[in-house]
């Protein structure tokens, strides 16, 4: 069977600094990958160069058998497939927490309206937070922007979801909900890639723990082995500073 | 507002004052005398040519804008240089060379082509505020577009927008809260610059007064009324504009 992702030999330049060295990287279908590692270390700008919102020098980016280069049509292909979330939510401000959930489904998709709320409301009612609907965003926590923000993503019925630090710009109580979410989404079998230095949820949903560091791929393994026995310095080290909190 | 309203009032007080002064001959313009409201009749008559001569302009403008500006905000610098080349460009042009240029210049052209077009005055005037105007509207939507933050087009973009869809769904509904003032304060701008048709025989508030002063002789008088006709038109504008940007804060702030 083919794999949900197949990266080769990645290479990702801003100006001088090479922000992404020689990555391999594969994704099965089903399987939820964390990435790890220390700011400036290529996490983001890796998953972002999978739904091209930054374009690779070198090298090869498949998913789903759709090979990604800078032909519109290939970006459309897998933008169709790939679902994103970021740190920070990036809900439409000026839309209603509906419109923001059906405007993707009836423009792009082509679903009525009423189509489009109905499922709008089927997801919200998946992420809790159905008598949401009618509100801006700014009239939301940040815990709920950010639910909003995964259910946008889920009206467009990726295949697989990418989560740029989802927790990252949530104060601490708002975390939970946001990573409940997630692991909901995981256990029903969404292939995903999730950026987060949340290492209980980690342990919790991921079946395959990734460390970057300076643009590379330094460790990559299952998460009982990677937390127990980090087998390189570098994570050893990024493990102790981070799980001492 | 009550500083205004109080510049206005010690204005007419002025005004008032200096009228019975000798230097004053309001008489041209009295409406109790026949000749005086006949005057006046021929002066206001230019609020309707001014007024409709902007409006066509700043609407000109602002699509003439948005053209311009759109693709001077591409990645791709070979889309992005025409558009800049056109603001530098027109931006350069004071406003009445340009009007002679569309005036008397464009027909010339026009006719080597084998287009045998009269560009009236009225017209004219509007080709050139228009166009001229087009380069300042352009760098308020680029402005208004480039203060929407990045992760929205990004956002917009992993839903599967396309770039038209982005703009129109996503962008420009939040820029147009910024854009709309100071495209307002551009209508002003316009409503002013309009005197110049008059240079090329648009019968409009400037025209008029001109025309007045050379069989009246007064133009002290006719020319401050000239002003005052302005003042109220720019007044009115910038009432709306306070409304309007009243109207949009409170949205904001939801």
């Amino acid at each position: 069977m083919a794999k949900a992702i197949e990266i080769k030999r990645l290479n990702k330049w801003f100006g001088s600094y090479q922000a992404l060295k020689d990555i391999d990287l594969d994704v099965s279908h089903g399987e939820r990958i964390v990435i790890c590692g220390p700011s400036g270390s290529g996490k983001s700008t890796l998953i972002r160069c999978i739904n091209s919102l930054e374009h690779h020098d070198s090298g090869q980016i498949t998913v789903d058998n759709i090979e990604l280069n800078q032909n519109k049509a290939s970006i459309a292909a897998i933008g169709a497939e790939v679902g994103m979330v970021f740190q920070q939510f990036n809900l439409f401000p000026h839309l209603s927490v509906l419109q923001n959930l059906t405007l993707g489904p009836m423009k792009v998709r082509g679903l009525t309206k009423s189509e489009a709320e109905e499922r709008a409301m089927r997801i919200l009612e998946r992420v809790q937070i159905p008598e949401q609907a009618q509100k801006q965003p700014s009239e939301l926590s940040g815990g709920q922007q950010q639910r909003v923000a995964i259910a946008r993503s889920l009206c467009m019925e990726p295949k697989i979801m990418l989560f740029d630090e989802p927790t990252s710009a949530l104060d601490p109580e708002m975390i939970a909900e946001v990573l409940d979410v997630i692991v909901d989404l995981a256990e029903e079998g969404m292939t995903m890639i999730v950026v987060t230095h949340e290492m209980g949820f980690a342990r919790r949903a991921a079946d395959r723990m990734v460390f970057m560091d300076k643009g590379e791929i330094i460790e990559m393994g299952a998460p009982k082995d990677f937390f127990e026995a980090p087998k390189t310095v570098r994570c050893k080290t990024f493990l102790n500073q981070i799980l001492q909190h | 507002m009550q500083l205004r309203t109080f510049s206005i009032i010690s204005l007419c007080l002025l005004l008032a004052g200096c009228s019975s002064g000798g230097a004053w001959g309001w008489y041209v313009i009295d409406p109790t005398t026949q000749q005086g409201y006949n005057n006046i009749r021929f002066l206001l008559n230019g609020f309707g040519s001014t007024i409709l001569l902007s409006i066509i302009a700043a609407v000109l403008s602002m699509c003439l804008g948005l053209i311009v500006a759109l693709p001077g905000m591409s990645h791709n610098r070979w889309v992005r240089l025409p558009s800049r080349i056109y603001i530098e460009f027109i931006r350069a042009i004071p406003l009445l060379p340009m009007l002679f240029w569309v005036f008397y210049g464009l027909p010339v052209i026009l006719k080597s082509m084998g287009i045998n077009a009269n560009i009236d005055a009225f017209w004219g005037a509007i080709i050139t505020l228009a166009i001229s105007d087009s380069a300042f509207t352009a760098e308020i939507y680029r402005s208004g577009i480039q203060s929407i933050n990045k992760g929205q087009t990004e956002a917009a973009k992993t839903i599967g927008l396309n770039y038209s869809q982005t703009m129109r769904y996503v962008i420009l509904p939040q820029a147009i809260k910024r854009i709309l003032p100071p495209l307002a304060n551009q209508f002003i701008y316009i409503v002013k610059m309009s005197a110049f048709a008059s240079v090329i025989g648009m019968q409009e508030l400037t025209r008029r007064a001109n025309e007045l002063v050379v069989t009246e002789y007064r133009p002290l008088e006719i020319y401050t009324l000239l002003i005052l006709e302005y003042l109220v038109l720019v007044l009115i504008i910038s009432f709306g504009v306070r409304w309007l940007e009243r109207k949009m804060g409170a949205d904001e702030s939801k």
